[in-house]
């Protein structure tokens, strides 16, 4: 199977000399890393190519690496019925420049594209509605980042006399605990994150 | 039905067949029986209180549990309406998140008077799991006044039966009908 795999990313990366940077196949899952411009011209191979046909977008999300410079991973999964193949690929991404909108070939990626922008703050150009999704109306932000502070910037309550919900800063009554418990899991072989402090 | 001087309800047994035959006795000779009035709405209060159906989260599915026919709320006179002119509770099943808080407020203002609030389960309690989340409000006291609190994640059905039950008990103790 991941012998199957490793052709098929082969032939895409053949396919498109210049706009691969990486093909990899772990755990038995595909995982093409595209350039960012080249990312529709690929997504469009990957739908209509008779080798691929990876017709369904299943997901787009985001990763955040604070420590890199490019430090967003945006995650394409495809599924291909046809082939019952399934394939991961990724654009790295920064908060300053967008990355090119798959409206065009998937229609679903409205949704998706709109809520990684509103969780990660990374922009897509061409997009035709690129607004919130799930956060508060005019929620200050990107919660998914890792320097997003947990307990975030507001809080609202209900003003009496203003006869209306209103947001103030934040006050917890209570600080934030940390609890660091040791991992539960026992007679697991591949290490879990987390299971580092779990030794000493 | 069985609403004794006290206001307290009393079971089934010999001493409400009592209580009801004299009642009955008294209507069929004089045709009238004689009650005091905040006794009385009190009881019609408790009687038929329609909750209005905002299922937040996954307590909501533990609220309809009990509203199904192994505890059967309707037998409490409690009915599900589905709009808040028409309800005289609210409960609030489930956790309650910023974006929801405005909307949960327009609510209960468009409820009619009398009206009371029972939150249900720790999310409406005070945030529980997510209490230092960014996105949810820590309690849904902040937003609305509330009477019975339900503790629970979720709470089972018969904890929020229970719930329900000394909200009938609290409607009973403070009712009055001025306003």
């Amino acid at each position: 199977m991941s012998e199957a795999l490793r052709e098929l990313g082969n032939a895409i990366k053949a396919a498109h000399p210049g706009d691969i940077d990486e093909v990899d196949v772990r755990l038995g899952e595909l995982m093409l890393v595209v350039k960012r411009d080249s990312i529709v011209r690929v997504l469009k191979h990957l739908r209509d190519d008779p080798s691929c046909l990876f017709k369904m977008l299943v997901d787009i999300c985001g990763v955040d690496f604070p420590e890199r410079a490019q430090r967003f991973d945006v995650v394409y999964n495809l599924l291909s019925l046809k082939h019952n193949r399934r394939i991961r690929v990724k654009v790295r991404a920064n908060e300053a420049e967008p990355v090119p909108s798959v409206v065009s070939l998937f229609n679903a990626a409205g949704w998706y594209e709109r809520e990684t922008w509103d969780l990660y703050g990374v922009a897509f150009s061409d997009h035709p509605d690129l607004r919130r999704l799930l956060t508060d109306y005019g929620f200050d932000g990107h919660p998914l980042r890792k320097d997003f502070p947990l307990t975030g910037h507001v809080e609202v309550r209900y003003d009496e006399e203003q006869k209306r919900v209103v947001y103030d800063k934040v006050k917890l009554q209570q600080d934030f605990r940390s609890f660091d418990f040791l991992s539960p899991w026992e007679g697991m072989t591949r290490p879990l994150p987390g299971d580092e402090k779990a030794k000493h | 039905m069985g609403v004794t001087s006290l206001g307290t309800p009393v079971a089934p047994g010999p001493v409400q067949d009592k209580l009801l035959r004299s009642v009955t006795d008294e209507l069929s000779d004089k045709g009238f029986v004689v009650a005091q009035l905040d006794k009385l709405v009190a009881w019609a209060r408790t009687g038929s209180l329609w909750p209005m159906t905002f299922g937040l989260a996954c307590c909501a599915v533990e609220m309809m549990h009990t509203a199904c026919s192994r505890y059967d709320l309707d037998r409490f006179g409690i009915f599900f309406r589905p709009s808040p002119r028409q309800s005289d509770v609210m409960i609030v099943a489930g956790t309650l998140t910023n974006k929801m808080a405005p909307p949960l407020r327009k609510v209960y203002d468009q409820m009619a008077e009398p009206r009371w609030v029972l939150s249900m389960g720790s999310c409406a309690n005070g945030g529980g799991y997510y209490h230092y989340s960014y996105s949810v409000v820590r309690g849904c006291d902040r937003i609305v006044p509330v009477d019975i609190y339900v503790p629970g994640c979720p709470p089972t059905a018969e904890a929020l039966l229970y719930g329900i039950l000394q909200l009938q008990k609290k409607i009973r103790r403070v009712s009055t009908i001025t306003r």
